[in-house]
């Protein structure tokens, strides 16, 4: 029972780090219809920026300013990149922010090698901040799951009961109509791709310390991203939060309980073969949940796709 | 870009190779490991080590014969089997006799029946196996052939070393084993039950696990599930990144006991876990940095980290290697023709520079040698690793470890 309280905890932090990055790129989405590659990218390199910024004037500034350098660059890249290949649809707009994705990675390692950087938790969260049953759970975490919350909780303030917002989700669905009426819509485009990718840096600042500062870290989290948004349903800031939390529960609870495939079977009134050694089924019945664990969500993305297209809270008719 | 280093570093390589061919008195060996890629920094603090040593050990006292020198020749296999084939016929097509590798097992597997074929095929220009750190059981067992040499303790021999101390300890009484999920996290893990079923029947293995190598994100639910087991101890074979993952997330999580290891050292890990490690981190190797053994030892250390200051001598092996490699050459009158100089290494004593004899059984080829337990610590370590002030140093030791230790190996000689 402790545990899974534990295992709760973990999993939130998890669904919510996946979350910063989610809703960044489902935003992205759904005003330009182009999903784009290069997302986890800017969380690398909000990491990297961050770790670079703590070495001279410690974590805080890091959290600070790391974000809005990577958002700069965002808006820079809607700006002089994606806005100019647009106009030649979406396949060179996909290519270019894959190719991108490959750049940003390689200019990473040519400028901090390929080693783990020693980016750490500052002190003052260095602790334990409370215990369930001998388990502790860091103060780092808590603090994530705060800063993760805010961030939510900010977005959908400005998105639904601001003027910014009103427009911006104007501009999404009907773009003439809002220029027509005297609005900037590019200048609304490049805002929020660079608000998106801000909210990837600030993932990337605060998942550094714990999942480790290397070159690799945009690779392993950038598929997940994408599953979490077709889960979610494309362009659903609700739906990334949903899958977001799902997805980090499924993973955590799956790694942690040895469910075996053996029983499973079982129960489900299969008999194990007698001579499981030479049984072409040999993998199948011995398969446990933490093998399998990382991929359960694409599995689940598969049955989302098969049974409902337009994910979770998707209203596009896919 | 890749191609372009690739050939850049070749043509570099011919050009070493041609102009040292000119002054023909020396003996060359291939170091096939990785030298780019996520394990380079592995390889190259390898790499200076092995040249380090010849400079030091041979080269500098005067040669072996009649003042041949020692060359060490790299050779980049990026940790790919089949890279290091194609590499390891470019050093053989350089007349270079004998090779050196260490990094990974599945590497050392391809390498040794490669040259096993080479050597049956071509008996003119026949190579030695030097293999300083693939540890994997089989290589001295089933696998094992006349060429190949392994002077570190294998997985089984380490898992002995480290049982043993386990077994002394009436304080743990759960254990929970915990690996990559390949070949070498296997051998870890079924060493591990097999050794502690025997030693301490009483203890209870309370997780037996293995998690997909280098791809686990967040270790936290595999640290809730050892300390939720109550686990007084854990055995992992675990090495790089899920080394440091694997360490500071049960530390992190509330995990108090201690932590057995095979490599949690050097190369970043022991800079990155640096406080959080001191009482938890045991590591089982050979060689003794901490005391170091005798003031050779010392003075050995000193001049290889003032040559490399970032550096750290990881693999104390290393010098083993190359010492009796040089007497086995003396002995054997001759370094191009290794039958004698194989046959003068087979059943070898050697007075090992870090402390106690080492010797390499006949029958399998493998070096036996003390093996010791080391502590993570930050206290009194005359040499440090990472420049961190954090070092290992030895608790305990276990001498000429599996001496009598059963073999499979059945090897036909020349």
């Amino acid at each position: 029972m402790d545990l899974i309280l534990v295992n709760l905890i973990d999993g939130l932090v998890t669904g919510l780090l996946l979350f910063m990055l989610s809703a960044g790129l489902t935003l992205i989405f759904s005003m330009m219809g182009v999903l784009n590659f290069a997302h986890a990218s800017f969380y690398m390199l909000g990491a990297y920026f961050a770790f670079q910024i703590s070495l001279a004037l410690g974590f805080w500034m890091g959290l600070l300013i790391a974000p809005l350098i990577v958002g700069v660059l965002g808006a820079g890249v809607e700006r002089y990149g994606l806005r100019r290949v647009h106009q030649y649809g979406h396949v060179p707009e996909l290519i270019f922010t894959f190719g991108l994705a490959l750049l940003i990675e390689e200019l990473v390692q040519f400028i901090w090698g390929k080693n783990q950087m020693p980016y750490a938790a500052p002190d003052i969260l260095q602790f334990t901040a409370f215990s369930i049953a001998g388990n502790s759970i860091p103060a780092y975490k808590i603090f994530m799951i705060f800063i993760s919350v805010a961030i939510f909780i900010g977005l959908l303030w400005v998105l639904t009961r601001t003027r910014v917002g009103m427009i911006i989700q104007a501009a999404l669905t009907y773009p003439k109509t809002v220029e027509a009426l005297g609005h900037n819509v590019p200048l609304i485009f490049m805002g929020v791709f660079g608000v998106g990718t801000a909210l990837a840096g600030v993932a990337g600042v605060i998942a550094g310390p714990v999942l480790g500062t290397f070159p690799g870290m945009a690779f392993v989290l950038g598929s997940i991203v994408f599953v979490t948004i077709v889960i979610g349903g494309l362009g659903s800031l609700w739906g990334a939060l949903v899958a977001s939390l799902l997805i980090g529960w499924i993973t955590t609870f799956s790694k942690a309980y040895n469910l075996r495939m053996e029983d499973l079977l079982t129960t489900l009134g299969f008999t194990k073969p007698e001579a499981i050694a030479d049984s072409p089924w040999r993998d199948l019945w011995s398969i446990t949940s933490p093998q399998i664990a990382d991929i359960l969500p694409y599995i689940l993305m598969v049955l989302i796709l098969i049974f409902r297209p337009y994910g979770l809270f998707g209203k596009r008719d896919a | 870009m890749r191609t372009s280093t690739t050939l850049g570093v070749a043509a570099a390589l011919t050009l070493t190779v041609s102009a040292f061919a000119a002054t023909a008195d020396t003996i060359k060996i291939a170091f096939i490991d990785p030298l780019s890629g996520p394990f380079a920094g592995t390889g190259v603090n390898g790499l200076h080590q092995y040249e380090f040593a010849a400079e030091e050990l041979v080269n500098k006292q005067g040669g072996v014969l009649d003042g041949d020198m020692f060359e060490i020749v790299a050779f980049d296999n990026k940790i790919s089997p089949k890279e290091s084939l194609i590499q390891l016929q470019v050093a053989i097509d350089q007349g270079i006799r004998y090779i050196a590798q260490g990094n990974s097992s599945g590497v050392a597997s391809a390498l040794t029946e490669a040259i096993n074929k080479h050597n049956r095929r071509n008996p003119d220009d026949r190579v030695l196996f030097l293999n300083y750190s693939a540890v994997d059981p089989a290589l001295t067992n089933d696998k094992c052939n006349f060429w190949h040499f392994r002077f570190d303790a294998n997985a089984d021999i380490k898992m002995d070393a480290l049982t043993d101390v386990i077994a002394a300890d009436d304080e743990i009484k759960k254990v929970y084993i915990i690996g990559q999920d390949y070949s070498f996290g296997k051998a870890v893990s079924s060493a591990a039950v097999r050794f502690i079923g025997e030693k301490r029947p009483d203890i209870e293995i309370v997780g037996n696990e293995l998690h997909p190598i280098g791809k686990v994100k967040d270790f936290t639910p595999y640290s809730r599930k050892i300390v939720a087991a109550e686990a007084d101890a854990i055995i992992t074979g675990n090495w790089g990144a899920d080394m440091l993952g694997l360490g500071k997330s049960v530390l992190e999580n509330g995990y108090e006991g201690p932590i057995f290891t095979y490599y949690a050292a050097a190369d970043g890990i022991t800079a990155a876990f640096g406080a959080t490690g001191e009482g938890a981190l045991r590591l089982v190797a050979e060689g003794q940095i901490n005391p170091p053994a005798n003031d050779r030892a010392a003075a050995y250390y000193e001049a290889f980290k003032a040559k490399y200051p970032d550096g750290n001598i990881s693999q104390a092996r290393i010098t083993n290697v190359i010492e009796m490699l040089a007497r086995a050459i003396n002995e054997a009158g001759s370094a191009t023709d290794v039958v004698p100089v194989a046959y003068a290494l087979a059943g070898m004593e050697h007075e090992s520079m870090w402390g106690g004899s080492v010797m390499m059984r006949e029958q399998d080829h493998q070096l036996i040698q003390d093996v010791h337990i080391h502590a993570h610590t930050g206290n009194d370590v005359t040499f440090d690793y990472d420049n961190s002030g954090f070092g290992i140093k030895v608790e305990e030791t276990v001498t000429m470890a599996a001496m009598d230790s059963p073999t499979t190996c059945e090897m036909d000689r020349p």
